[in-house]
């Protein structure tokens, strides 16, 4: 069965029309996740209860109580967020209960008229970067089932790029967004920090915690945002003005494998060409950047563990167990010292952000690495995954601007490069306007999930 | 305390909890440390340089 991958920017005035039915949007997402079982996107599927709101859509729709370009788009929810009526697994073995209400940013989409299909596979408890380590097994790439997923979001990313959902929502504490939205071939917004509540969310970082849609085009993005946030729906873009793009090369450009330095080449030439301005920027001292990452989120990961780690410390996955254990060794004056570099690295983004209107960067400095891998080479150095996967994303959630991963249009193999946009603090709208405007040169267009075009 | 007396105190501690494999991890969390204690100093000497006025016979 080919797999439904249109945009909702698409789907929607069709569904409004009364052209495509909600209940059939359903069950090719239905379809479509029984159709991979390997990919293993889902950690639960709400099958009845996604059919029966469908239904009810199609119903309100033809009586004309239609609520925006949502209205009967199935999306998935990480399993990280509070769905009424299910579990919160957090793709663990530690015992978790049912929720008994939705979170705030799941009830703001379901009131948008989005159908939940399902809560989406992630590394446990959102602590790493590549889905593996995961009570309801690996998430698996759907483009190349040997590699990962990126994560911790993988099973949201897996299952956009795979059509068994049109929208997702994902959380991004180092990157869990952007990481897994590269690796896929698909779209990912890690908003300003504390734009959206992450009430109902299990805590990873609680100072570096994010929550954020997942889709398969800029616009699909600014949907699902717009109700994220509650704000009136509707999306348009003037796509003729012209911006100017920062690319901060040193730090970001020192470990990166050759396809993702030639997407970034690429890119820049192709904004050049429309009319935009690529020039080079600096953010100073963003080398700082793991070891303040590194001591902020053990200690908070480590704070909100330790009770659950006093109980249940076997019911971890091993790896998981032992990195939270590591946090309870943090010192409370190294965590304040990270606490104050914070505040200088968030300066200098600032200052690079003066002079242009958003930065350019590669989201991840690989392709998605195979699934167990512990290391990958990049040029004549083995470098270890774990950090790698984090480079190019956890500066920004270490200083809160916003973010959105995006699919480069240029691949040398058959596996997508994921390139990063992001804007000045608070202006989240702003850097969408920037992304949908650059989309057609970064991304080639719609239709582009799921990889490059060589 | 120095990183390298925390790494000894925490390496102990986590032997003596029976989580051996934890042992590698402190030892990068240790260079890691050290580095953000460096960034730190830096940075302090960095404010307190730019919070001195100049000198008017320099």
């Amino acid at each position: 069965m080919t797999p439904d991958l249109r945009r909702i920017e698409d789907v929607a005035p069709l569904v409004r029309a009364g052209a495509v039915s909600p209940v059939d949007l359903v069950r090719a997402c239905l379809a479509q996740i029984e159709a991979r079982p390997s990919v293993n996107a889902f950690i639960s599927v709400l099958k009845d209860s996604a059919l029966e709101a469908a239904a009810t859509a199609e119903r309100d729709i033809r009586a004309g109580r239609y609520h925006g370009p949502l209205h009967g788009i199935p999306i998935a929810i990480k399993d990280l967020v509070d769905v009424a009526g299910t579990r919160t697994t957090a793709a663990s073995a530690v015992p978790s209960s049912e929720s008994a209400v939705d979170a705030p940013v799941v009830r703001r989409l379901r009131n948008a008229g989005a159908i939940i299909v399902g809560k989406t596979n992630l590394h446990e408890f959102a602590f790493g970067t590549t889905s593996d380590e995961s009570a309801f097994g690996a998430v698996r790439n759907p483009l190349d089932e040997s590699r990962s997923a990126g994560g911790s979001s993988g099973g949201s990313a897996a299952a956009l790029a795979s059509g068994m959902c049109f929208g997702a929502l994902g959380t991004d504490t180092g990157g869990s967004i952007r990481i897994p939205s590269a690796a896929c071939g698909t779209f990912g917004l890690k908003p300003t920090i504390g734009e959206i509540s992450c009430d109902g969310v299990v805590p990873l970082g609680v100072s570096l915690d994010h929550v954020g849609p997942m889709a398969r085009s800029v616009g699909d993005l600014a949907l699902l945002y717009q109700a994220m946030k509650g704000s009136a729906s509707g999306w348009a873009v003037d796509r003729s003005e012209r911006f100017v793009f920062g690319v901060p090369r040193s730090y970001f450009f020192d470990v990166l494998e050759a396809g993702t330095r030639e997407a970034v080449t690429g890119a820049s030439a192709a904004l050049a060409a429309a009319g935009h301005e690529v020039k080079d920027v600096q953010i100073d001292h963003a080398e700082w950047t793991p070891h303040v990452y590194l001591h902020t989120v053990l200690a908070e990961a480590a704070w909100y563990h330790a009770p659950l780690l006093e109980q249940h410390a076997s019911s971890y996955s091993p790896g998981v167990r032992v990195r939270l254990e590591m946090g309870r060794y943090v010192l409370g004056e190294d965590y304040v010292r990270a606490g104050r570099l914070r505040e200088a690295l968030r300066h200098a983004v600032n200052r690079a952000l003066e002079s242009c209107d958003a930065l350019l960067l590669p989201a991840l400095p690989i392709p998605a690495p195979r699934l167990g891998a512990a290391t990958v080479l990049v040029g004549d150095r083995q470098e270890p995954v774990r950090a790698l996967m984090l480079r190019l994303t956890q500066l920004f959630n270490v200083t809160g601007h916003p973010a959105i991963a995006l699919p480069a249009r240029w691949s040398p193999d058959a596996l997508p490069r994921g390139l990063q946009l992001v804007g000045s603090f608070n202006q989240t709208p702003r850097l969408l306007e920037i992304a949908a405007s650059a989309e057609p040169q970064i991304c080639g267009g719609p239709g582009s999930v799921g990889g490059g075009t060589g | 305390m120095t990183v390298e007396t925390w790494l000894a105190a925490a390496q102990q501690d986590a032997e003596k909890r029976g989580l051996r494999e934890l042992l590698p991890l402190l030892e990068t969390l240790g260079r890691s440390t050290a580095a953000l204690r460096a960034a730190d100093e830096e940075h302090r000497r960095r404010a307190e340089r730019d919070a001195t006025p100049p000198s008017p016979h320099a």
